[in-house]
């Protein structure tokens, strides 16, 4: 701990306390939590915070990870083995099964997302299991709509969210209550910015799946963003598979995540990296890019 | 921003709230701090001057940064506190942008619980109007210890320091009635930027800080109380795994004063006493533990503690009673405070039932007065009051520590948060 004297935490420990209380005040606040992992850095951090906030007792909640099937390998491998190392337990809500089952349908076109379609597979997964509350790796930082979610994030029955309808949030008090029925959405990393996730990863010395740094890899530029190769893309005639050192700045689907030429290979590069970025972590994210309001809409209907 | 880990791993934490009326230019201003501290992205700039174009406004709209929801953007308003971030080699900065509209007021107080400082913006042409004393007093009502006044659109004046001064003792003079501890004023010109992040080669006789500046060095190391211990219990560990058989923690947050190993401890409300046995972290134990840092304890003896209940050390007690006077604050726009109305209390991390049992009197934000004969509190009225607790509730005054001296009332029938409270006595 660098604390400074006269009683002052850092800037990253003050976050840290933070969000360390939130996931205290879920787990004592609702029947049946469930951590949202996605096996990306945010919700990997999540896990660590998680983990110092009930040693040496286990996590009193089960990573579930919504599994669109176009999924990067390396983030399954890496979620695998992170549930084994903090013994943790694991639910996956498949976004295959919904299509087979007919709830949810795929998107015809270029590059099919199943980025809306983990809606169904989310909500039918807190519903078969009854959670009341989700945690959430999200940060207040990333979107605009964003920027004005509260930290206990009220849901109704069919799983929406009520922008203009939230619950005010003062001091450290909050309010989880709620009808039968209805459940809860909360993002402890809400005061993180994607620096302060850096500078976390770096401090406590967390790993991370390898696609975040530099790697070789083929892709195909489509409206200036990097797409991997990967079996649910087909290239339009115009386009071809190039090859170079990229890595992703956000991991999602395999479909919408794009990636950036970048030779960073280490922590402090990365660092160094997002200082000098100029385009935010989701300018290159398909999906945000289909409207001005793209997040708020499908964040209206459940999503994370 | 700071690249140098080191150095960013010493930056301090400032969270400050904005107030203004609409059109005082506070989208502009933080629109400018963000920009000029490098905190708007590419992609984000270009978003915000497609829209403006579209929208038919002649210059970038800087509002259109902060207001995110489909609502705001369509009708131009901001609707709800929106957080938004910047950095500098220095600090951290949280800003909470809350809307300037009378009917906000509730958006105003929740920016303000959690800020060490606020921006109050003035209209250098228009001087200090209503809603800069209603901001005024909410700042002075959360106990915010620092109020920065930048007077807006200098431009427009023709840098005028007499124009300068007359606002700054229009407003010393409304402000000697509040209870804020540290007031600066600063001309500024957010559209020209400056003495925003630069100082203004406009105004050389302006003698003091830039803004920036000002936010980077205000003296924050007395945000919490450090003297008076109190840890109210969030959550009890109890592994059960073979290695940790025994094992028996309390979880919680630090919400004042210093706990460290071997400190003769009370437990409230059973009045049990022993001492810390261990200050817990996942990486080994803690010498000691201080506000507001999330820990974990050990006590010496065995002793029923569950969550809700307070540790605080020994011949330091908070207040007990189940009788407290309070200033509220109104939330709720589906039904107004009852006199004798029930409701549920959340006071750190206990939960008692309350009955309101008398409305003493509201205040008129605008002129501070107290208003006697109106008996109706609704969304965005302030009042104060009593209250009977349905057990005791072990608390501070608000002006001696916000965390242990704030609650929320809630409402049973319908779950909302309908009222945030400030204990007096």
């Amino acid at each position: 701990m660098s604390e400074r004297n006269n009683y002052q935490l850092t800037h990253l420990h003050q976050l840290e306390a933070e969000s360390i209380f939130i996931m205290r005040e879920v787990a004592a606040q609702f029947g049946k939590p469930a951590l949202l992992f996605s096996g990306g850095k945010d919700s990997i951090v999540m896990v660590r915070l998680a983990q110092k906030a009930f040693w040496p007792a286990k996590l009193p909640f089960p990573l579930v990870h919504v599994d669109t099937g176009h999924n990067f390998n390396e983030t399954i491998q890496f979620r695998d083995d992170l549930v084994k190392d903090v013994c943790g337990d694991l639910v996956v809500a498949s976004v295959q099964e919904e299509i087979d089952a007919g709830r949810a349908k795929e998107e015809s076109g270029l590059n099919p997302s199943r980025n809306r379609l983990q809606i169904p597979a989310l909500l039918n997964v807190i519903e078969k299991n009854s959670y009341d509350a989700c945690l959430g790796g999200a940060r207040r930082d990333e979107e605009k709509a964003r920027a004005k979610e509260r930290f206990f994030s009220h849901r109704n029955s069919f799983g929406e969210w009520d922008p203009k309808n939230q619950r005010p949030e003062l001091w450290n008090l909050f309010n989880g209550k709620m009808d039968f029925g209805e459940h809860f959405r909360v993002f402890p990393l809400s005061n993180w910015t994607e620096m302060d996730v850096w500078q976390y990863i770096k401090l406590e010395d967390i790993s991370l799946p390898n696609i975040y740094f530099s790697h070789n890899r083929e892709f195909v530029r489509r409206n200036s963003i990097l797409l991997g190769k990967c079996e649910h893309i087909t290239l339009l005639d115009n386009e071809e598979w190039e090859s170079g050192n990229v890595r992703c700045r956000t991991v999602g689907d395999m479909t919408c995540t794009g990636m950036v030429e970048s030779v960073a290979n280490n922590i402090d590069d990365i660092i160094e990296e997002v200082a000098a970025a100029r385009q935010t972590e989701r300018g290159g994210r398909a999906d945000d890019k289909r409207s001005e309001t793209a997040m708020e809409d499908r964040k209206k209907e459940g999503y994370f | 921003m700071s690249t140098d880990t080191k150095g960013y791993l010493d930056m301090d934490l400032l969270r400050f709230t904005t107030a203004g009326s609409v059109d005082d230019g506070k989208s502009t201003l933080i629109g400018r701090l963000l920009y000029d501290c490098k905190s708007i992205f590419e992609d984000q700039w270009d978003a915000v001057e497609q829209s403006s174009k579209q929208r038919g406004d002649e210059n970038v709209n800087l509002a259109l940064l902060t207001d995110g929801l489909r609502s705001e953007r369509e009708q131009g308003i901001t609707i709800d506190v929106a957080y938004r971030y910047f950095a500098t080699p220095k600090r951290k900065f949280i800003i909470a942008d809350t809307p300037g509209h009378i009917q906000y007021t509730r958006n105003m107080v929740t920016g303000a619980s959690t800020a060490n400082l606020a921006i109050i913006l003035i209209d250098a042409r228009n001087g200090v109007i209503e809603q800069t004393c209603r901001h005024s007093f909410i700042a002075s009502l959360l106990q915010i210890q620092h109020i920065v006044v930048c007077v807006n659109k200098m431009d427009l004046v023709d840098w005028s320091e007499d124009q300068f001064n007359k606002v700054v003792s229009q407003y010393k003079e409304f402000a000697s009635r509040l209870d804020v501890p540290h007031i600066d004023f600063i001309p500024i010109s957010a559209l020209l930027g400056d003495n925003v992040v630069d100082r203004s080669e406009n105004m050389d006789w302006y003698k003091g800080s830039p803004l920036l500046y000002t936010l980077e060095n205000v003296y924050i190391g007395n945000e919490h109380n450090h003297v008076d211990a109190r840890f109210p219990v969030q959550w009890v560990i109890r592994p059960h795994s073979d290695e940790y058989h025994d094992f028996r923690g309390y979880a919680g947050r630090v919400a004042g004063g210093v706990f460290k190993q071997g400190d003769a401890i009370t437990v409230l409300p059973s009045g049990f006493e022993s001492k810390i046995k261990r200050v817990h972290d996942i990486n080994g134990d803690l010498e000691e533990a201080f506000a507001p840092m999330s820990v974990t304890f050990t006590l010496e003896d065995e002793i029923d503690i569950s969550r809700g209940n307070m540790i605080v050390k020994q011949n330091n007690p908070p207040e007990s009673s189940q009788q407290i006077e309070a200033m509220l604050v109104w939330f709720s726009s589906q039904s107004d405070l009852l006199e004798s109305g029930r409701y549920t209390i959340r006071h750190t991390t206990n939960e008692v039932k309350c009955l309101l049992k008398e409305l003493k009197y509201k205040v008129d934000i605008n002129t501070l007065h107290k208003v006697e004969d109106d008996r109706e509190v609704k969304l965005n009225d302030i009042a104060r009051v009593s209250i009977q607790t349905s057990a005791p509730i072990h608390f501070d005054r608000y002006r001696r520590n916000r965390v242990t001296g704030s609650f929320v009332l809630i409402d049973d029938h319908t779950n909302n948060t309908v009222a945030a409270g400030m204990i007096i006595s």
